[in-house]
């Protein structure tokens, strides 16, 4: 089931919080929204459940298939919604949330008590709670009660699945295993998927393709390593994966990055973390650097370095590269980077820099 | 016990000045709490059963207990009702002029009864009451009568379940309703199925308390009955009246009758309670 979603704003009160949002998302794919908190994601995916009603625009529509869902409420548009604090119901066992789907449908539609008893241990069997089925909500760990939510939201066969902040109250292991699973479920069951992070790390595991939100706005979207690779504004790079930031200022059409930090910032250099080539002698274009840190337990060696400007600088890399030329804390090193972007009062801009 | 125990627990050694504070608190529960009450048991069974029973067994006294008991019937449900709205909308929708509704339910709890009473006199008063003329000559007649009561009882008992109700759905938010929502539950089974179960002993305690109040209630009944014996006349004004015509016996075997629903509700109470504080 195909999603397309047009032309939609929503206002609160004096806050917008969307902005002509458009978005089209192809049958079976696993879509991940993600930006800060307030950028309007969880309104967003609201508005697609049919929880919130967007404002009325001429053009705006919410359309499922080639069907226009807008004049559906929530009841009706038969998605799975799973929402951040699970909000299982309290009073009922985990077998009769998982049924809860199933029980309200007209007496024409409801499958028989067998079929019931059936398809909610299917479920418990695909969330793997199958021997928990008679405990109460608070009983069950975070972890549990998301798969219950989960399970219950799949009960009624959505049409699309709709979830928000899945992991967001969970620690961070139960997290890392549940993104996993979260992946591999999609993977055997290819219902048309949102969710809605402000995790870059979830996003990008998890998804096929990212859409990256800001202030109610989408600045990009598309698959998640052509986002990650190629992010179309400084934004977007920031806020996708962790990067270095160096503040200068512009002088005769070149970028110059000096040994003060300019007071207005208008140029400023984004290099991740991993595309820095460490030199011991001066090289042109390399930022000179003094070693503090050199963090060695881990998968990556992590580098810390301190530049002119007093700024604490990230570089990330292998073993083996790091093998080749180790350096110690208080040596004296210029970063080369290998990649970079240059953005001009938040604009891409393309030319020399000096530092 | 439990209580001795945790006091104890603060502060080892009893001094003096607990020692004075307990057995002050013991003697203000037995003057102020159980001796009155003893003294209504007394007196009301004090010649026998068979004359309580006598008593209680009058016509007038029997027709204060009916109309007691239908008053209660009447207004209790309605109050459920009216409470459930009024914290649903209350609780789940954020308005302005919220805050200001939610202080203004306890309205009937701030004003004095008889106040209140006097206020449906002047309402639906025949003579003279804004809408009593009217109401007369369409041949309505509410004070001085069931409707009447029943009216100024539904006013004063208003608030119980709403009260108990507001925190409660406040606590508990919406998400579970539209979670059920979006499952495709129609919003009647989402009401019954979600709502209410995880309402009910909430629920319950505020029934509990208004079927008490509306039992009772005397203030403003009393200014709206008119005390027409055997018609307009419930239980309490009956003790009132039986009282002042110094039919001790039968005045206080009317009262035991109200105090024993005191207790019946203090028990349920503390019953529920316990249930409420488990989480249930």
């Amino acid at each position: 089931m195909s999603i397309e979603i047009k032309n939609i704003n929503k206002t609160f009160k004096d806050f917008r919080a969307l902005h002509n949002v458009s978005l089209d998302i192809p049958t079976g794919k696993l879509v991940a929204i993600l930006g800060p908190s307030g950028c309007g994601k969880t309104t967003l995916l609201r508005i697609v459940a049919g929880l919130e009603t967007p404002d009325p625009v001429a053009g705006a529509d919410i359309v499922f298939d080639g069907v226009s869902a807008s004049g559906s409420p929530v009841n009706r548009r038969r998605v799975g919604f799973v929402f951040q604090h699970y909000a299982l119901f309290r009073q009922m066992t985990v077998f009769e949330n998982i049924a809860f789907g199933l029980r309200v449908k007209p007496r024409s539609e409801r499958p028989s008590r067998e079929e019931i008893r059936q398809t909610v241990h299917d479920l418990l069997e695909l969330v793997q709670l199958s021997r928990l089925g008679d405990r109460y909500p608070d009983q069950l760990s975070g972890g549990q009660r998301q798969r219950v939510a989960l399970a219950r939201a799949l009960a009624i066969r959505p049409k699309v699945l709709l979830l928000d902040e899945p992991f967001g109250a969970l620690d961070a292991q139960v997290r890392a295993s549940l993104r996993r699973w979260l992946r591999n479920l999609h993977d055997s069951i290819h219902v048309t998927s949102i969710f809605v992070t402000h995790d870059q790390e979830e996003a990008l595991e998890v998804a096929d393709e990212v859409v990256v939100m800001n202030k109610g706005r989408i600045e990009q979207s598309g698959e998640a390593n052509d986002v990650f690779r190629h992010p179309k504004s400084e934004f977007v790079m920031n806020f996708l994966g962790e990067v270095n930031i160096f503040h200068g200022r512009f002088e005769d059409d070149k970028a110059v990055f000096g040994q003060v930090r300019p007071p207005s910032g208008e140029a400023k250099m984004l290099v991740r973390p991993h595309d820095f080539d460490i030199r011991r002698v001066a090289a042109s274009g390399g930022i000179p650097a003094e070693v503090i840190r050199v963090l060695t337990a881990g998968s990556i060696v992590k580098i810390e370095l301190l530049d002119q400007q007093k700024q604490v600088l990230y570089v990330h890399q292998s073993h083996a590269e790091y093998g080749r030329n180790p350096v110690r804390v208080l040596d004296q090193v210029y970063l080369l980077p290998k990649s970079s972007r240059i953005f001009r009062n938040g604009e891409d801009w393309v030319g020399d820099y000096v530092i | 016990m439990s209580n001795t125990k945790t006091f104890a627990k603060v502060n080892e050694a009893p001094t003096l000045f607990n020692v004075v504070i307990g057995i002050f608190a013991i003697l203000i529960v037995i003057l102020f709490l159980i001796l009155p009450l003893g003294l209504i048991m007394k007196e009301a069974f004090g010649k026998g059963l068979k004359v309580w029973f006598g008593s209680i067994a009058e016509a007038d006294t029997l027709a204060a207990i009916r109309l007691t008991l239908l008053t209660t019937a009447i207004v209790v449900p309605l109050n459920t009702v009216f409470g459930i709205i009024m914290a649903w909308a209350l609780a789940k929708f954020s308005f302005k002029g919220r805050t200001f509704l939610i202080s203004l339910i306890d309205m009937p709890f701030a004003v004095s009864p008889i106040v209140a009473g006097l206020i449906f006199i002047l309402l639906l008063g025949p003579r003279n009451g804004w809408f009593g003329p009217w109401l007369e000559s369409h041949g309505i007649h509410l004070v001085f009568s069931t409707a009447g009561i029943v009216i100024a009882t539904l006013f004063v008992t208003f608030p119980f379940v709403a009260r108990e109700l507001i925190p409660l759905m406040r606590e508990q938010g919406s998400e579970e309703e539209q979670a059920a929502l979006s499952l495709g539950a129609k919003p009647w089974q989402m009401f019954w199925k979600v709502t209410l179960p995880n309402i009910k002993w909430g629920l319950l305690y505020g029934v509990i308390l208004c079927t008490a109040r509306s039992i009772g209630e005397f203030g403003a009944v009393s200014v709206v009955s008119g005390h027409i014996r055997g018609e307009t006349n419930t239980l309490p004004l009956h003790v009132e009246i039986l009282y002042n015509e110094y039919s001790f016996t039968a005045a206080f075997a009317a009262a035991s009758i109200l105090s024993l629903v005191a207790v019946v509700t203090i028990v349920l109470k503390s019953l529920l309670e316990r249930r409420i504080n488990k989480g249930g």
